[in-house]
């Protein structure tokens, strides 16, 4: 596959060829919806409580530059650094500078997707450090040199078989027994806490930032974030500023709505809050720590009428309840984020030129806006995206024709009527026999997957005149 | 043809109703539209057909071509404006000028928008909910198993669900056999399905399949998008469920083919 926007459809072809993983993801499909509505139902509070989240993540968004005042202020008073990056690019060289001030040679790094879209690691990895991805989804795909084809699940796409494949030919363990999951883990565990041990700088991400007392907040299902940010000596959270809220309250309700979400429990294993380097009264945790605040065109999606988008809180309920994207996998959208909530934000933060077939991979369902958390109205802004595409010219020419084309007709009603009258008979005489069409011509994207249904005898326009002809006659005879 | 009701408001007068005939109705199944006046006349309407109607918009409009749309929109309000009010036999179109042609519309044209958004229905909303069929003694066992298919949009814009399920077991004595993932997408998303025709067939295929498995014989929907995608793919798979609209079954007109059939 490609890690191309622009070959989704190839990519997508490739992905439906494959019939092993299709089956695997068709079983996602039906699993990770039911999880999820059951810890809704049991929850009882997710309507009031997304109307609540939704309102505080406004008002955070509109008085975004208060409370990113209010915390660096408090972050600044724990102890922390803070840096503002306008770019990946700064982000990384950030990231890379504070490593080689300390000399680091080991990173143990946690989930993050924002390192994703930086491509940190490759360039931490390019300056000579060893970066190793600490939770065990992102340890399986970095160590099958893919990126995540899932924003929550990175190894979603993976079986038992195929980890097991790979941990045989990475570790370096000799004879051994892996045929069980809780091997595969416990393998996985063994080698991930000696890098916890060696790391000389621990990276994470961050679900949210809090203005009143400038800590971060984490969720792991497996703690190892807790362990990338107390055991080594410097911790760098890398994260953008749209993660703020402002009160630990807003976080914890946030969280609630992200966790079930996400994956259906009420709360992850581990939920911690970072406040700052190691007080003098601590036994242990960091002695430096550092944020490091990414821009990458927030700014001008705050200020575009795609702003909601910043609203998201990356819990992954859009991919589950996407078909295109249970039927294809998340690599074929060939970009950092994907399924709903990638196909609005690729184009916003890459360009529409390099992915403005992603807009496209919806019907329209509407089932990624249902379970959304924060609400965020995902078909209105995938179309609003198309309607740039279609501004822009850069969807097909023979589409936006045939369909100005389509939309002048429906405007002259008689011209309309008239050559249906025409067309339709033809299309009802050539097909009534068998009742459908296996080929016909201008319509090979219908056809090359299903039949096309003949018409009925005549247009019901052309009916109904001869229905209300009848009647006319009828009354003037009577 | 019908004695006077009370209609809604109170009013002795028939309620008078302008049916939005929908272009897939017109072009491909006229038998939906006939069945749709047929209903509603039972249910005590007066129906009127507008003769210049054409097209909701939807395919410029899902396209993202607002520009085109946005003169047809205001040609189809204009057009509906005057009956008491609209009803739709697709869940989609409904939609479409219930909650699409205002979010697409502004100043004065967004409130004639959202004053015909109030009165405009899809079919068996209106059926149950405004104005109810009378109960009818029908033969029960006229009806092979039927399933049910949720197009998206009568069930997320317009919480389409029950209505129908209601209508076809007051009508036609018939439980609905419930199919496996009934809140999933057909695939087919209008012009989506000739764009991305390979995804779009896996998911007619999903949802084929699913309808097979319930034993149902005929696998009935509100929108002929969906059914015209279902039916297509139903015979390109060699399976011989019959798909029809929820018209034509609560209306009893079996008699012709089902969609993509032939004689």
């Amino acid at each position: 596959m490609e890690m191309n926007s622009q070959a989704f459809l190839e990519n997508a072809r490739e992905a439906l060829g494959d019939p092993e993983k299709a089956k695997r993801r068709d079983i996602m499909a039906a699993f990770t919806p039911m999880v999820r509505n059951a810890a809704m139902e049991s929850f009882g509070k997710f309507e009031p409580l997304r109307q609540h989240v939704r309102r505080v993540r406004q008002h955070t968004l509109d008085n975004l530059d208060h409370y990113l005042d209010l915390f660096e202020k408090e972050a600044l008073s724990n102890g922390n650094h803070v840096h503002y990056a306008m770019d990946g690019e700064e982000m990384n060289r950030i990231v890379l500078d504070i490593c080689q001030r300390h000399g680091a040679r080991r990173i143990a790094k946690g989930k993050s997707m924002v390192t994703e879209e930086t491509g940190l690691s490759r360039h931490l990895e390019g300056a000579g450090l060893n970066v190793t991805e600490t939770d065990l989804g992102e340890y399986i795909v970095q160590q099958a040199g893919e990126p995540p084809s899932h924003i929550v699940g990175p190894a979603l796409h993976k079986s038992a078989a195929e980890v097991r494949e790979l941990f045989l030919s990475r570790h370096d363990l000799g004879e051994r027994e892996l045929d069980e999951t809780a091997q595969l883990v416990k393998e996985a565990r063994g080698v991930l806490r000696q890098k916890f041990l060696e790391a000389d700088v621990g990276i994470i991400g961050a679900n949210a930032l809090v203005a009143e007392n400038g800590y971060s907040m984490l969720v792991t299902n497996e703690g190892n974030g807790d362990l990338c940010a107390n055991l080594p000596p410097v911790l760098i959270v890398c994260t953008t500023m749209e993660r703020i809220l402002p009160r630990a309250e807003d976080a914890t309700a946030m969280m609630r709505l992200l966790v079930r979400s996400a994956t259906g429990q009420p709360h992850t294993c581990y939920t911690s809050f970072y406040s700052g380097p190691r007080r003098e009264q601590d036994t242990d945790g960091p002695v430096e720590t550092h944020f490091v605040l990414l821009d990458d065109k927030r700014t001008d999606i705050l200020a575009s009428d795609y702003r909601e988008m910043l609203q998201c809180i990356r819990c992954g309920a859009c991919l589950n309840h996407c078909p295109i994207y249970t039927a294809t996998g998340g690599h074929a959208y060939g970009a950092v984020y994907m399924g709903p909530m990638g196909s609005v934000l690729t184009p916003l933060l890459t360009s529409l030129e390099e992915s403005h077939l992603l807009p496209n991979a919806c019907t329209g369902c509407g089932r990624c806006a249902e379970v959304c958390p924060s609400g965020i109205p995902l078909p209105d802004l995938l179309r609003d995206l198309r309607h740039a595409e279609q501004a822009a010219k850069l969807s097909p020419r023979r589409w936006r024709q045939g369909l100005k084309i389509h939309a002048w007709l429906a405007r002259h009603p008689r011209i309309y009527h008239g050559l249906t009258a025409l067309g339709i008979p033809l299309l009802h005489r050539l097909g009534r026999r068998r009742g459908a069409f296996s080929k016909l011509p201008l319509a090979g994207g219908w056809t090359s997957q299903r039949d096309f249904p003949a018409p009925q005898r005549k247009t019901f326009m052309q009916a109904y005149s001869n229905v209300v002809k009848a009647e006319k006659k009828r009354q003037r005879n009577d | 043809m019908n004695e006077e009701r009370s209609n809604p408001e109170g009013h002795t007068r028939q309620p008078q109703v302008a049916l939005f005939v929908t272009c897939l109705a017109d072009l491909f199944r006229p038998s939906v539209a006939f069945d749709s006046i047929k209903l509603l006349e039972r249910a005590g309407c007066s129906v009127v057909v507008p003769t210049q109607q054409t097209c909701c918009g939807q395919p410029a409009y899902n396209s993202g071509d607002y520009d085109a749309t946005v003169p047809l929109a205001k040609q189809v309000i204009e057009m509906l404006e005057p009956a008491d009010y609209v009803v739709v036999p697709s869940g989609s179109c409904a939609g479409m000028i219930c909650h699409h042609y205002p979010r697409l519309l502004d100043g004065q044209w967004q409130r004639r928008a959202q004053d015909l958004a109030t009165r405009t229905y899809e079919l068996t909303t209106f059926l149950t909910d405004i104005a109810p069929l009378p109960p009818r003694k029908v033969k029960t066992a006229a009806l092979p198993p039927v399933t049910y298919h949720d197009s998206c949009a009568g069930l997320r814009e317009l919480a389409i669900r029950e209505q129908p399920r209601r209508l076809l077991r007051d009508m036609c004595g018939v439980e609905v056999n419930e199919m496996q993932q009934t809140d999933v997408c057909c695939g087919f998303g209008g012009t989506f399905c000739a764009k991305m025709p390979e995804i779009s067939a896996k998911m007619a295929s999903d949802k084929v399949n699913n309808a097979v498995a319930t034993g149902a014989r005929i696998l009935a929907g509100g929108d002929l998008g969906c059914l015209l995608n279902l039916a297509g793919r139903a015979r390109r798979m060699g399976e011989t469920i019959e798909v029809r609209h929820v018209a034509e079954l609560l209306s009893g007109d079996l008699a012709g083919p089902a969609i993509g059939e032939g004689k």
